[in-house]
């Protein structure tokens, strides 16, 4: 247990009184690449949300390297280096790309800035060619760039990603998850993603949940699921054979 | 034409003034949507804060000199009505956050009131003068400008230059500009909202406890009122320039300024808010986010 980074217990989450999850167990262990599957609707979004704390859980805890964070204020959350590229990307529209990154990097008071923000613009260069534009002017590919080049600039310890293929061009989100490989390879990053994109995502990652109506209903090495007749059909077939 | 520039410069003064408390207005409003009413009485209080520094001072120190005065009265007065702004959000309208869009709104007017009287319960009814601290006046060929009108007109340039540079260029800026535009994805990245709201709103005060002090130096009188008339033409300058754009509150102020001037130097004075308001509905009409403000539209 103790090389657990996050563990998520029984968590149920409600909007008023609809329940959006409804027990979910998940672990992420340091250095791994999770992911976690479903359809549109089945609870990915609120997951990562709650981790957050933005809901909070309303029963069952989260916990980061093993400190309870289940009713810590989401800022705070946020400052235990747990990142998110979230939903929707969340871009500041009349902020510029450069100071969306600045807002990335506000933890460690843009200390670390000049180095980082160099990385992402090698790692995304076409928001170096956008760096002064305004964010609400981007376009949905170079949004969640900078959505996920702002996250990676807090330092995260844990990188939460939700559907980043979302909207993109294929040749897109090659390159993103390419880079998220890379990430993890060389400098040990851990990530937890939400996909509905299943083939890139189990095939990129160590280890896979797949939920279905806000339940954990499977779970394995991103191998076995691609494997797996079940998520075959559910999520897979069709789409890239 | 010696004429026509001596109420520009009329008018510029007065227009400094109302831009300083419409950035109160309009800051809050950016931040959380919220016409903050009680912001008017904020300036009143800053002027009343300012005049009783000013009495404490020369009590203690018989002949300080002026500009040491003024300078102690506008810290003094920024210090206090900042803090009472952040007791007033903190207790007022953070409990309301997050409840139906009325509610903040009629607490505010319900603020205004109550203000407003606590000053008149406990400063008294009446006007409450200030021995005139500065009365040089220059000629500047053929028109005559106060020192007061350069005072007024000089530290409204410094603050709003500070006040732009803080706003976009520091990191507590960003801060700000964030949870403006997207509240939950700022605490992502752990920016701590409610703590950046309240500096807001401290922000917003201290810079109306300056309006106040120039007023009360500028006309020599205040008035437990005096919050309600400055603050709806402040209001009003928000949101001619569009509530919500910080150079915006700063144009419609002195835009008002002028118009209320020149209206009162050509025509007749008694109409001179008619004529205000007017240009108001106006340029609402054609442009419904005000001069400088946004659509509400947006590429999402």
């Amino acid at each position: 247990m103790s090389d657990n980074l996050l563990h998520v217990k029984d968590v149920e989450t409600y909007y008023g009184n609809i329940r959006a999850l409804g027990g979910v167990e998940v672990e992420v262990k340091r250095g791994e690449i999770v992911c976690m599957i479903g359809a549109n609707g089945a609870g990915k979004s609120t997951l990562m949300m709650t981790i957050c704390g933005s809901p909070q859980a309303r029963t069952g805890s989260v916990t980061f390297e093993g400190q309870d964070i289940t009713r810590m204020p989401t800022h705070e959350i946020a400052r235990l280096r747990i990142a998110q590229s979230p939903e929707g990307r969340r871009i500041f529209p009349r902020m510029t790309v450069y100071e969306n990154l600045q807002m990335g990097a506000s933890l460690d008071n843009l200390k670390y800035f000049n180095e980082d923000v160099e990385k992402i613009f090698t790692l995304f260069p076409r928001l170096k060619e956008r760096q002064s534009q305004r964010g609400g002017t981007l376009s949905g590919g170079e949004q969640q760039m900078l959505s996920i080049g702002r996250a990676l600039m807090a330092r995260p310890k844990l990188l939460l990603l939700d559907e980043p293929s979302l909207g993109l061009a294929p040749l897109i989100v090659k390159g993103i998850f390419a880079a998220i490989k890379k990430l993890n390879e060389e400098e040990g990053l851990t990530v937890f993603l939400v996909e509905q994109n299943a083939f890139a995502a189990l095939k990129l990652s160590h280890r896979g949940y797949v939920m279905v109506n806000g339940k954990v209903t499977m779970s394995g090495s991103g191998r076995e699921l691609l494997a797996n007749p079940e998520v075959r059909a559910a999520y897979l077939e069709g789409g890239h054979h | 034409m010696e004429y026509f520039v001596q109420q520009l410069v009329n008018g510029l003064t007065l227009g400094s003034i109302y831009g300083l408390i419409a950035i109160g207005y309009t800051m809050v409003y950016g931040i959380i949507g919220m016409v903050n009413f009680a912001h008017g009485d904020i300036f009143m209080l800053g002027g009343f804060a300012a005049l009783i520094v000013y009495l404490v001072l020369v009590g203690l120190f018989g002949g300080i000199p002026i500009a040491l005065a003024l300078f102690i009265m506008i810290l003094v007065a920024m210090v206090m009505t900042g803090l009472w702004n952040w007791v007033i959000e903190k207790m007022a309208y953070r409990p309301l956050r997050g409840s139906f869009r009325l509610a903040p709104l009629i607490t505010a007017i319900g603020m205004s009131i109550a203000l407003s009287n606590f000053i008149q319960v406990t400063q008294g009814p009446r006007n409450k003068p200030i021995p005139s601290m500065v009365s040089s006046v220059y000629d500047v060929f053929g028109i005559s400008i106060s020192l007061k009108q350069i005072i007024i007109v000089v530290v409204t340039a410094v603050l709003l230059t500070i006040f732009w540079y803080i706003v976009n260029h520091t990191p507590l800026g960003r801060a700000q500009r964030a949870t403006e535009q997207d509240r939950k994805m700022a605490a992502l990245l752990g920016v701590d909202v409610d703590k950046t709201i309240s500096i807001t709103f401290i922000m917003g005060a201290a810079l109306a406890a300056v309006a106040g002090t120039m007023y009360l130096m500028y006309y020599g009188v205040i008035v437990f009122t005096d919050g309600f008339t400055p603050g709806v033409k402040a209001f009003t300058a928000a949101v001619l320039g569009g509530i919500g754009s910080l150079p915006g509150a700063v144009l419609g102020g002195l835009m008002i300024g002028l118009i209320e001037s020149l209206w009162s130097a050509y025509f007749t004075i008694d109409y001179k808010d008619v004529a205000t308001f007017s240009i108001l509905a106006i340029v609402l009409i054609f442009k419904p986010s005000g001069i400088l403000g946004r659509p509400e539209v947006e590429k999402v």
